[in-house]
C-alpha cells in the first residue's frame, strides 16, 4: 500500500488518477494536484505519465525494430532478428489474410499498433506500487510536491486518451480512404441506401433517413468500440491488481499470481483484436464493390 | 478518465511511429525474408538439380563400368586365343628346329665315324704289319713288304 494513513478508496483514487499538466481556471499552466483539479482543467490539459510511457515505450519498439531492420541478413538470422521477424511474418499473414487490397500503409500500421499496445499492456505486469512510489518518492524529495499529490499511472492503455487517440486515428483514415476509395458520392450512398433499398425512388428518398440513421451509429461506433475495448480491458485488469493490492501482503500472491498468469493472455489478446480489428476497418474503407 | 489533449498528442504520436515504422521498419524487414526465401527456394532447386546429376552420373558409371568389363572380358579373350597361336608355333619352331638339330647330330656323328674308321683303319694295318714285321723280322725284305703292305691298305 501507499502511505499508511490513506483510507482504501483514497488508494485506489490515487492510483487511477494521472498526472495531469493543464491549463486551470486562472489560465496558469501546471500539475494538477487533485484529481478534482485535473477534471476542472477540461480538454487543454495533458497527461504526462500516459505520453511519457507510450512515447518511451513505442521508442522502444521503433529502435529494436529499425536497429534490427538495419541490420538484416538474408543469411541466417540471429535470433533476435529471427524473433522479430516472427512478429512481423505474424503480422504480415494477418494482414494479408483480412485485407485484400494494396496499400503499403496497412501492415506496418498493424506491425505499429500491435507491438505498441503490446508493449503498453505489458505495463501492466509491474507490480501496481513500484512505479508510483518512485514517482512518488522523487516527485516529493526532488521537486518538493507534496507527496499525496504525485499521481503516476505506468499503463498508458488504462487511459481512455490513449486508446481513443489511436482509434479515431484509425476512424479517421478509414473515413479518408473511403472517400478516397469510393468517391464522395459512392461513401454518401454506402451511409444513406443500406440497409434498406428499393426499387422505387420515392421509397427510396424516405428510407434515406432511417438508413443514415442505422449507418451512422454503427459507422460511429466503431471507434468508440475500438477504443474503448482497449481501455476497458486494460482498466479493470488493472483495478484488479490494485484491489489485490489492497490485501495483507501475504495473501497478495494467492490472487495477484494467477491473475498476472491469466492477464498474459488479455494482454496479447487486446492488442491482437486491436490491430485485427484496425485492419478489418480500413478493409471495410477500400471495398468498393456495390452493396 | 478526462478526454483531454492527451487523445490528440497520442494521434500524433502514433502517426509518426507509424510512419518510421512504414519508412525504416517494414521494408528492409520483409525484403530481407523474400530474400532469404528466394535463396532458399534457389538453393532447393540447385538441391534437386545436383540430385538429379548425380542419378545421371551414377547411371553413366555403370554404363561405362559394364563396358569395361565386357572390353576386358574381350581383351582376356583375345589374349588368350594368341597365347594359344604363340604356344602353337614355338611347339612348331621348336620340333623345326629340334629335328634340325638332330640331322646336325647325326652328320657330325657319321663324320666322326668316318674319321674313327679311317683312323682305325690306319691304326690296325700298322698294328697287323707291325705284329707282321715281328713275327717275320728277318725274313722278310723290308721294301718287298710295305710296297705289299700298302698295296693291301689301300684295298682295304
Amino acid at each position: 500500500m501507499a502511505a499508511g494513513e490513506q483510507t482504501s478508496s483514497e488508494y485506489i483514487k490515487h492510483h487511477l488518477t494521472n498526472l495531469t499538466f493543464g491549463k486551470d481556471q486562472d489560465g496558469v499552466w501546471r500539475l494538477a494536484e487533485t484529481a478534482q483539479e485535473a477534471q476542472e482543467m477540461g480538454f487543454y490539459a495533458i497527461h504526462l505519465d500516459s505520453m511519457g510511457w507510450a512515447i518511451g515505450l513505442g521508442l522502444i519498439f521503433i529502435i529494436l525494430f529499425s536497429m534490427v531492420a538495419r541490420k538484416a541478413t538474408t543469411g541466417v538470422p540471429s535470433g533476435l532478428q529471427n524473433s522479430i521477424e516472427m512478429i512481423i511474418e505474424f503480422i504480415d499473414s494477418n494482414v494479408k489474410d483480412t485485407f485484400s487490397h494494396t496499400n503499403k500503409l496497412i501492415a506496418p500500421m498493424a506491425l505499429t499498433a500491435f507491438m505498441w499496445v503490446l508493449l503498453m499492456n505489458l505495463m501492466d505486469l509491474v507490480p501496481v506500487d513500484w512505479v508510483p512510489q518512485l514517482a512518488t518518492f522523487i516527485g516529493s524529495n526532488f521537486f518538493g510536491m507534496d507527496p499525496h499529490h504525485v499521481y503516476f499511472k505506468i499503463v498508458p492503455t488504462t487511459d481512455p486518451n490513449v486508446t481513443m487517440g489511436m482509434s479515431l486515428s484509425v476512424f479517421f483514415l478509414a473515413l479518408f480512404y473511403s472517400i478516397k476509395n469510393k468517391g464522395v458520392g459512392g461513401f454518401v450512398g454506402e451511409l444513406t441506401l443500406h440497409p434498406f433499398s428499393s426499387k422505387n425512388f420515392l421509397v427510396k428518398i424516405i428510407l434515406i433517413p432511417i438508413n443514415l440513421f442505422l449507418e451512422g451509429v454503427s459507422l460511429l461506433a466503431k471507434p468508440i468500440s475500438h477504443g474503448l475495448r482497449l481501455f476497458g480491458n486494460l482498466y479493470a485488469g488493472e483495478m484488479i491488481f490494485i484491489l489485490i493490492a489492497l490485501l495483507p501482503l501475504y495473501v497478495q500472491w494467492t490472487l495477484s499470481v494467477p491473475w498476472a498468469i491469466f492477464h498474459i493472455l488479455v494482454i496479447v489478446l487486446q492488442a491482437f483484436i486491436f490491430m485485427v480489428l484496425m485492419i478489418v476497418y480500413m478493409n471495410m474503407a477500400h471495398e468498393t464493390g456495390d452493396h | 478518465m478526462n478526454i483531454n489533449l492527451t487523445l490528440i498528442g497520442q494521434a500524433i504520436s502514433f502517426a509518426i511511429f507509424v510512419w518510421f515504422c512504414m519508412k525504416f521498419v517494414w521494408p528492409p524487414i520483409t525484403s530481407a525474408l523474400e530474400q532469404r526465401k528466394k535463396t532458399i527456394s534457389e538453393g532447393l532447386t540447385a538441391a534437386e538439380q545436383g540430385q538429379q546429376a548425380l542419378e545421371k552420373a551414377k547411371v553413366d558409371v555403370e554404363e561405362k563400368l559394364s563396358e569395361a568389363k565386357t572390353e576386358a572380358k574381350s581383351i582376356i579373350a583375345m589374349a588368350e586365343k594368341r597365347q594359344g597361336d604363340i604356344l602353337d608355333e614355338a611347339s612348331v619352331k621348336a620340333t623345326e628346329e629340334a629335328s634340325k638339330k638332330i640331322k646336325l647330330a647325326e652328320q657330325e656323328v657319321e663324320q666322326l665315324s668316318m674319321r674313327l674308321k679311317e683312323s682305325l683303319k690306319k691304326d690296325l694295318s700298322k698294328l697287323v704289319i707291325d705284329g707282321a714285321e715281328m713275327i717275320l723280322k728277318k725274313e722278310i725284305d723290308k721294301s718287298a713288304h710295305d710296297k705289299a703292305i700298302k698295296d693291301l691298305v689301300n684295298k682295304i
